[in-house]
């Protein structure tokens, strides 16, 4: 039997690589190519080597501060969606004491990833804005005088939105990790003499752990690699390293545009592994 | 100082810190249940409230803005949506993504199911298909659709929504939807399978009679990821669509140009198709699971 499964692994795999390798690897690789090619100025490309985009991108003072930027938005948002996260899950977990409840309140938290992320945007703009929800409410309630500018349109509401759209991304594998940690660790724990906050630093945090890294590579890979999010929420005031590559394909700067994409991709993919060294995400998917 | 050295005396812990314990046994609320009541309650209100504003105000009358004060009640901005020029083309948009959605869901609960019967065993090789998903997943989606863009460009073929889209989305679905499915197999016991080939039962047989069945309501989530994950795809989509707008390629156009409520108007309606979808799928494990439970008796 063991070795025909062998033979049918790479059957049943088969249309699955029959997608990644022409959407995935050999698109990755066209960038890749084209970063090393000229360009002619009108949106065709030359074909002959350069490192010139690459220079470019090096030497521009600009790069520097788009990195900055992105990152400075990653940082946020993965500290504001863990923390959310983690709390949620947990309350979910220890806290709800019928199951099925908290199956019922999971769901209740995950319906509005399955809808428009840009829908769910916009929808911050009748609430942040200048004649906004919460503006109007803090004038009436007399806690400020003006309209606060700093709300819609501002680096805030960027993290505002991110924070909005991916905490789901830390509940799910933070719950599933939470939901798998053996009650009895946690009574043993007690019967040992642990306090609430002990048993959260020393039982619940390392293991859940694995969910937080999940959560982790879904919440940074989506920030660094997003660019319409900090565009529309920040009213053109901030940009983003995938916002600055996207305006080099509106001019057709294809090979400008590819450098930027391939340093991405590399950024992207050392953050990743650095997360990834730190837990074995096969095995916490698998169990 | 590990909980171990606090346990001086074993089996004396008071009744009071059991009471408030971490998973409280008796009827007693620890404090800090109320408290992250409290930030569970904020963060629910917080996800859908923002959302719920924009279907109030998108039946606004004329005289509508976009924000509140609501002026005056009426589908105004719904009939707009779908007969204003200005707007686009909504009604094409929208046809479109259902029908991209529609092949992307096949086409990726079909793959996500055989690559999960693939990953049940290891296999020479899988560390590599594994790793590619999550390259896959963790890509920037704007860098694949530019890379799709350009090779199709190099190929000389025009890129098409219901072509070089449906492979970009799937790059986006199929890893999410593969991901599912090893949460989905990693609860079911080989052993039926086994049973089934010692009854005689033919590969496809097991598959169709056995797996299938047992997995449905797992096959049915892989189906509402696959639709409304490429429903909603954007990035993916923006270079590789071809000439004709899908329907979130449609709002993002319409946030850039279009400032009255017809925009949350076309949120309301798109949502409600994500919901009517949502419900449909969870609607469907329920009954799946119910049925089971009237079916087995309890043990």
């Amino acid at each position: 039997m063991a070795a025909r499964e062998g033979a049918f692994g790479w059957l049943y795999i088969s249309p699955l690589m029959l997608v990644l390798v022409p959407f995935f690897v050999a698109p990755i690789l066209v960038v890749l190519a084209a970063s090393f090619l000229q360009s002619d100025g009108f949106g065709g490309i030359i074909p002959s080597f350069t490192l010139g985009s690459y220079v470019d991108i090096f030497t521009s003072g600009l790069t520097l501060n788009l990195y900055v930027e992105t990152i400075k938005f990653t940082v946020l948002t993965w500290f504001f969606s863990l923390t959310i996260g983690f709390w949620v899950a947990y309350f979910l977990v220890f806290h709800v004491r019928s199951p099925l409840l908290a199956i019922g309140l999971f769901l209740l938290c995950t319906v509005p990833f399955w809808t428009s992320n840009i829908i769910r945007m916009i929808s911050w703009i009748p609430l942040l804005g200048k004649e906004g929800l919460i503006n109007m409410a803090l004038i009436r309630v007399g806690v400020v005088r003006e309209p606060l500018e700093f709300l819609l349109f501002s680096s805030f509401s960027v993290v505002v939105a991110y924070v909005h759209q991916l905490t789901i991304f830390m509940i799910v594998p933070i719950f599933n990790s939470m939901a798998r940690i053996d009650k009895r660790a946690v009574e043993a724990a007690l019967d040992a003499g642990a306090s609430r906050f002990d048993i959260i630093r020393l039982v619940v945090l390392p293991l859940s752990k694995n969910g937080i890294a999940l959560g982790s590579i879904f919440v940074v890979s989506i920030v660094m690699g997003d660019f319409f999010v900090v565009k529309v929420m920040s009213g053109g005031g901030s940009a983003s390293v995938v916002g600055a590559f996207y305006e080099d394909i509106g001019v057709l700067q294809y090979p400008s545009a590819a450098a930027s994409a391939v340093v991405l991709t590399i950024v992207v993919t050392l953050l990743v592994t650095v997360i990834l060294r730190s837990v074995d995400v096969r095995k916490e998917l698998a169990r | 100082m590990t909980p171990a050295d606090r346990a001086v005396r074993p089996g004396a812990v008071p009744k009071a810190v059991v009471a408030h314990a971490i998973a409280p046994r008796s009827s007693g609320r620890p404090w800090t249940f109320y408290v992250l009541l409290t930030v569970f309650v904020l963060y629910v209100l917080a996800l859908y409230g923002p959302m719920i504003c924009i279907y109030i105000l998108s039946f606004q009358d004329v005289r509508g803005g976009l924000v509140f004060p609501m002026k005056g009640l009426s589908l105004h901005w719904f009939v707009d949506l779908f007969t204003q020029v200005r707007t686009g083309d909504v009604k094409g948009a929208f046809d479109r993504s259902v029908k991209l959605a529609v092949i992307v869901t096949a086409i990726t609960v079909v793959v996500s199911f055989l690559a999960g019967l693939a990953f049940r065993r290891r296999f020479r090789g899988d560390g590599i298909v594994f790793y590619l998903m999550i390259g896959s997943l963790v890509a920037p989606g704007l860098v694949l659709s530019i890379g799709v863009g350009l090779l199709m460009n190099f190929i000389g073929i025009e890129g098409r929504w219901y072509t070089s889209a449906v492979g970009a989305q799937l790059s986006w679905t199929l890893p999410f939807g593969v991901l599912v499915m090893f949460a989905v197999m990693s609860r079911f016991d080989r052993a039926w399978e086994e049973a089934a080939y010692d009854l005689g039962a033919t590969r496809w047989q097991a598959i169709r009679l056995v797996v299938i069945p047992i997995l449905a309501p797992g096959i049915v989530a892989v189906a509402l990821f696959g639709f409304t994950l490429s429903y909603d795809e954007f990035a993916r989509t923006l270079q590789t669509a071809g000439s004709l707008n899908t329907l979130p390629l449609e709002i993002w156009s319409m946030t850039l140009n279009v400032t009255s409520p017809s925009l949350y108007a076309l949120g309301t309606v798109t949502t409600i198709i994500s919901f009517v979808i949502i419900a449909a799928c969870l609607g469907t494990i329920g009954l799946i699971q119910k049925r089971r439970a009237s079916r087995v008796p309890a043990y």
